[in-house]
């Protein structure tokens, strides 16, 4: 019982404590992803030694980072439907209807008409939509994240290939890509906008209703119901946020690619899923964090650099990333294990070793 | 009574100590247990009844102390080597598959089996045998253990245990699952087994249970024995509480001041229905008033409580809060219009067990502090804090996490987030499940002080002792119906019961 009465060193010191500025940080989520932070370094290392100059350059760097932007935005996206404790395989599909739907013809001239900003609003109106359709069907069907996203899934591809007819679409409004392709300070467009998603994902989790909304509905559905919280409508909103995000990478693919396809984004629902994941959010919901999941997203674009600037197979990448994932995960449960990490599952480890093992392999 | 060879023990332990990460969990437990005794073990949360099972079970090894099994030393470093000595546990959570049938849950980790090819047949008249031994003839070794009742599958777990040659059975609470005829059954069962010569050590809360089949107990508090192998026909009940908590605790309940006649009625409830498990429930409950639902489990009395919440949808009939109808199947309208439900399963339906005190006591109403939707902290832990000081609760850290402290602490937490959230109307089933006898005194006390504040309560108990206790007035439900409204001191649990065995019959 009396196992976790050591007082939280890292893990009490969440993201609000009175202490002193160090302790924030090191007691912060930027404490809590230590292993994260040593992980992108040692990559960074391999990368320098293997490398030398092509990899530690400026421009290298950034290739990196605009690299990371569009699955990071997915993978942010995402992370608040994990932590709610679903899924969503959709958004990968769904970024693939978005980038169609919004190069079509017709919204293209309609555009040339207005402004390039209307292709922005309809790839965000289309991930949207995809997602109201999930939350719907999840929350007020009761079918499980899981199935109802499969569905999405395969469903947005087909839908992407009907509208397409299975055609590259070109994007030739040059306003639109003019500004995807722009660099603010020296850094490209694409990075900004990683960036803004990211600091509003943090702000949303971490410091409004909505977060906590998240998090109650992810660690216990049936308490955060009985306390008066509106789950199915909360439900919806998760994935309307999480098919919104498909959306907005789905301007920023179009802008890297200058096409619209319905093959964009094949299996990027699995990379998100790997980087939040990696970044330390629980499978079965009620724990993670935003930062965990940028470096998640960084970690495996670093190492797709990596491999690229020694000139490996992306066959041997795939298997390093495999390797990459299990070991994150199983530092992580020896970590969460630590008094002080703030995991209840941590807690059960402790007493009940040969059960929750199981418990524990299941949720990663 | 006890008509056993005292001259070797079974079991011996002495000087059991055992820590995790610095904290001391054990620090000098003595117990001794005889073949064919009932040794109930006594303790508070946190006294270290479930480290000590857990070494005994062999899921901990112990840091110093000694344990003797049939007059030899052993060490215990994995749960199969105390199995193969003979000693079997049988856990509060319900260990069983629910997806597996009778027969494979019983013979779970040790199959029957040439060549990897099960022994359906023989494991299948195995499992028959023992269930006929358990008195359970009636459950079919191939019914999956997922249609079982939580009793049933309690008799399953331990019709496991006796799968395996065993000479000593530790049960942690199992009554805590079981209602009163259920109870009933255990209790035959445990005789059965003592009866053979094989010694059950048995973990509870309940005082009335351990009266009824334990031959000694050994108390724990704070980690070590305070008091071992008393003889439980000689000890009093107040001594023993005195033990556990080492203070002497009187009077439990708190005395009512009476209704003032003039209180405005609160909650309204008329002909409530719900198809299969109630209908036509009806009653008022006035400003400061404790109205308790008394019944056997299975009467509709958490059901009830429910459906006024909103939490089940109600066939026909209102429920009324302050004159105010509410729309039916709407827990969101219920808090609104100020109803707090503390659920019966208070981790799986009412805490957020990993996240830290303050966020449960503010989790029906953390939106209200927000501004635009960001949210105030600040406030919130202050908050908090005014309820932890306020409620006594323990540790005094908002940002503890919930899923460390006491089950008396947790209600206290229940409690303090409907205090925080203004709540006239407080629904409490079974306000004290898991909470040990000296924090139990604490929540009646809570409990009627804020009756005295002003709210409406109502309190569903399978303790009906603890219902007439609390309550100014009580409804006696069976089979889904109120059977008659009566004032608590004009019946006895007796009297209760009576009635409710009427109204069965009837």
């Amino acid at each position: 019982m009396s196992v976790q009465e050591k007082v939280d060193a890292k893990g009490g010191a969440t993201e609000n404590n009175d202490r002193n500025v160090l302790s924030k940080v090191f007691g912060g989520s930027v404490g809590r992803n230590l292993g994260l932070v040593i992980a992108l370094a040692l990559l960074v290392v391999v990368g320098a030694v293997t490398a030398g100059d092509r990899f530690t350059n400026v421009d290298n760097f950034l290739t990196i980072v605009r690299y990371a932007s569009v699955i990071g935005v997915i993978s942010i996206g995402i992370t608040f439907v994990i932590i709610a404790g679903g899924i969503d395989l959709s958004v990968g599909s769904v970024m693939g209807l978005s980038t169609v739907v919004a190069s079509l013809t017709a919204v293209q001239a309609a555009a040339t008409q207005s402004s390039w900003l209307l292709m922005v609003v309809v790839a965000l109106a289309v991930g949207a939509l995809a997602g109201l359709i999930n939350g719907i069907v999840i929350a007020y069907g009761k079918v499980v994240s899981f199935m109802a996203t499969l569905a999405m899934l395969v469903g947005a591809r087909g839908l992407a290939e009907l509208f397409s007819e299975r055609r590259t679409l070109i994007v030739s409004n040059r306003d639109f890509l003019a500004f995807f392709r722009s660099d603010l300070l020296g850094v490209p467009i694409l990075i900004w906008m990683f960036a803004v998603v990211a600091v509003l994902g943090w702000f949303l989790l971490n410091r409004t209703t909505f977060g906590r909304r998240t998090v109650a509905i992810g660690g216990n559905m049936e308490a955060a119901r009985l306390a008066g919280v509106k789950v199915n409508r909360h439900l919806v909103w998760l994935y309307v946020l999480s098919g919104a995000t498909a959306g907005i990478a789905a301007v920023m693919m179009m802008g890297r690619t200058t096409v619209g396809t319905s093959t964009h984004g094949l299996l990027y629902e699995l990379d998100a899923i790997a980087a939040v994941v990696v970044g330390g959010t629980l499978l079965v919901g009620g724990r993670g964090t935003i930062v965990g999941t940028i470096f998640g997203v960084l970690i495996f674009s670093t190492l797709t650099n990596v491999f690229t600037q020694n000139n490996l197979s992306t066959s041997v990448q795939a298997v390093v990333k495999g390797v990459i994932i299990v070991i994150a995960v199983l530092l992580q449960q020896r970590f969460a294990a630590r008094p002080g990490g703030r995991g209840g599952r941590s807690k059960k480890r402790n007493t009940t070793p040969q059960l929750d093992s199981a418990a524990q392999q299941q949720s990663a | 009574m006890i008509n056993v060879d005292h001259g070797t023990p079974l079991l011996e332990v002495r000087g059991l100590t055992k820590s995790f990460a610095g904290v001391q969990a054990l620090r000098g437990v003595d117990l001794e247990i005889r073949p064919g005794e009932v040794h109930c073990v006594l303790g508070q949360n946190g006294a270290g009844k479930s480290t000590l099972i857990k070494t005994l079970a062999g899921a901990h090894r112990p840091d110093t102390g000694e344990i003797v099994w049939r007059g030899e030393t052993v060490t215990l470093d994995h749960p199969t080597e105390a199995l193969a000595l003979g000693i079997a546990t049988m856990y509060q959570e319900l260990d069983v598959v629910d997806g597996l049938s009778v027969a494979e849950n019983i013979f779970l980790g040790h199959e029957q089996a040439t060549a990897g090819v099960y022994h359906r047949r023989s494991a299948n008249r195995t499992a028959r045998e023992l269930m006929t031994r358990l008195g359970h003839a009636s459950i079919a070794p191939t019914r999956e253990v997922g249609s079982l009742s939580p009793a049933n599958k309690q008799i399953v777990s331990m019709a496991r245990a006796l799968s395996h040659d065993i000479r000593l059975i530790i049960m942690d609470e199992p009554s805590a699952v079981l209602d009163s005829e259920e109870v009933k059954n255990l209790f035959r069962v445990v005789r059965e087994l003592t009866a053979q010569g094989i010694a059950v050590v048995y973990i509870s809360h309940r005082l009335e249970e351990i009266r009824e089949i334990g031959d000694r107990i050994t108390v724990l508090k704070d980690g070590a024995s305070v008091a071992s192998g008393l003889e439980v026909a000689d000890t009093p009940t107040h001594e023993l509480i005195r033990l556990m908590t080492g203070r002497s605790v009187e009077n439990v309940f708190p005395a009512s001041p009476g209704v003032p006649s003039g209180a405005d009625v609160v909650l309204e409830v008329n002909d409530l229905s719900l198809p299969g498990v109630f209908s036509d429930v009806s009653f008022q409950v006035r400003a400061g008033e404790i109205v308790g639902l008394a019944g056997l489990v299975g009467s509709g009395r958490s059901e009830i409580l429910e459906t006024v919440y909103g939490a089940r949808k109600a066939d026909g009939g209102t429920v009324r809060v302050a004159g105010k109808t509410l729309p039916r199947a709407s827990v969101t309208a219920a808090v609104e219009a100020g109803i707090g439900l503390s659920p019966e399963e208070r981790k799986s339906q009412g805490l957020l067990l990993d996240e830290p005190i303050y966020r449960n006591v503010t989790l029906s109403s953390f939106q209200r502090f927000a501004k635009l939707s960001v949210l105030d902290e600040r406030r919130e832990r202050a908050l908090a804090r005014e309820q932890i000081d306020a409620l006594e609760l323990r540790p005094a850290d908002p940002d503890r996490r919930t899923g460390t402290l006491s089950g008396g602490n947790q209600q206290k937490i229940m409690l303090a987030r409907w205090l925080v959230h203004g709540t006239k109307v407080l629904l409490l089933d079974e306000p004290t499940r898991g909470v040990d006898v000296g924090a139990r005194a604490e929540i009646y006390a809570l409990i009627r002080r804020l009756a005295d504040a002003g709210t409406a309560i109502v309190v569903v108990s399978s303790e009906i002792e603890e219902v007439l206790g609390l309550a100014d007035r009580v409804l006696v439900v069976a089979e889904g119906s109120v059977l008659a409204t009566v004032d608590a001191d004009a019946i006895t649990e007796h009297g209760v019961l009576d009635l409710v065995m009427k109204g069965s019959a009837a």
